[in-house]
């Protein structure tokens, strides 16, 4: 199994690549729609990434208060 | 009429099939314009149906499918209606848009939904109404009407009872959450899935192989195999109107409407 810093490496580097943003501009603690600007159909776009890399399923409700990326990390952990 | 451009949604045929192309930004809210550009098509669809073998709906925004309802539109007039006045306008649009449905639900060709991206509520349901759904990779499906004290108003529920199983209805129904388009597939929902931006094309190809087969035969299997669940879709209706009427409504939509949240589809 990952480990919740392998996952946390995973979020960030898909989030960089899906938005087209330097990786090194993202860290673990910002607040993921304000550093990329996203609104709320682009934050499913990320989810549909998460699911599809993963290769698990995270209900939208979970995201519910979530908006950095390591809780969102700790969240996807919960179903690997 | 061989082609339209309205101002919400344009149609063509190409190849024997007739194409509908959403094209309302954000993502093709369903609002009152859409509804009479709709029917205009459902007019056009019935006078033209000798001459197609297939209908393909998909939507000219990166955005996605469908949205839904326009839930602004809908807040908006029925703001300073009496209950009677709200209930009697509500009526009439859900008949309309069922009426539409029903058209291409029923409509004696094939008709696949190109969905891309978000397929929310009555673009859902829309999508629902047709044959095949081919789904590119980033679609995500979902019901959330409960967010707002409401079911499916569309005709959604009666017509995912009739194409997957109901643990599967309640959970969309139930949770309001989105599946994306593998778990779709995997539920039996989709029938296939594309690469990203993929879906129109895959289609087409789909409505191409269609065109090797017998019309009436497929017309016959269809018919067959795809009944129209009336009974169940007057039920909706009827129960919509009546939780429109529960105060919890008209609250979640000003809740909606008024929300500067990142997530606001979320129940």
């Amino acid at each position: 199994m990952s480990s919740l810093q392998n996952t946390t490496n995973e979020v960030l580097r898909l989030a960089a690549e899906h938005f087209k943003v330097p990786r090194e501009q993202l860290s673990a603690d910002d607040d993921f729609f304000k550093t990329l600007g996203i609104n709320s159909l682009q934050t499913l776009d990320l989810l549909t990434r998460i699911e599809q890399h993963f290769q698990i399923e995270l209900p939208d409700y979970e995201l519910q208060g979530v908006s950095d990326f390591r809780t969102l990390a700790e969240r996807i952990q919960s179903r690997l | 009429m061989k082609t339209f451009q309205g101002k919400t949604l344009s149609w063509h045929v190409l190849d024997g099939a007739i194409e509908l192309v959403l094209d309302r930004a954000p993502c093709n809210e369903i609002g009152s314009a859409t509804l009479e550009e709709l029917e205009q098509f459902a007019a056009a669809l019935a006078a033209r149906q000798s001459e197609a073998h297939a209908l393909i709906i998909s939507s000219a925004r990166t955005e996605g499918f469908c949205a839904g309802a326009d839930l602004r539109e809908l807040y908006r007039r029925t703001q300073g209606m009496d209950l009677d006045a709200r209930l009697g306008g509500l009526h009439d649009f859900l008949e309309r848009i069922h009426r539409v449905m029903n058209a291409i639900d029923a409509a004696p060709m094939t008709t696949i939904a190109a969905v891309n991206g978000l397929a929310f509520g009555g673009g859902f349901e829309l999508a629902l109404t047709c044959d095949l759904i081919v789904a590119d990779k980033m679609a995500r499906f979902c019901f959330p009407e409960l967010r707002l004290g409401l079911i499916p108003g569309f005709g959604g529920i009666p017509r995912l009872k009739r194409d997957v199983g109901n643990a599967v209805v309640r959970d969309l129904l139930l949770t309001g959450r989105s599946i994306n388009a593998t778990k779709s597939q995997a539920v039996g929902l989709v029938s296939q899935v594309t690469s990203e931006g993929d879906a129109l094309r895959i289609a087409r190809a789909t409505a191409s192989q269609l065109r090797k087969f017998d019309r009436a035969t497929a017309v016959a299997a269809k018919r067959f195999i795809k009944p129209i669940p009336y009974d169940e879709l007057r039920q909706e209706i009827e129960i919509f109107c009546e939780l429109f009427t529960q105060p919890a409504v008209e609250a979640g939509l000003r809740k909606f409407v008024n929300s500067t949240d990142a997530l606001p589809y979320l129940p």
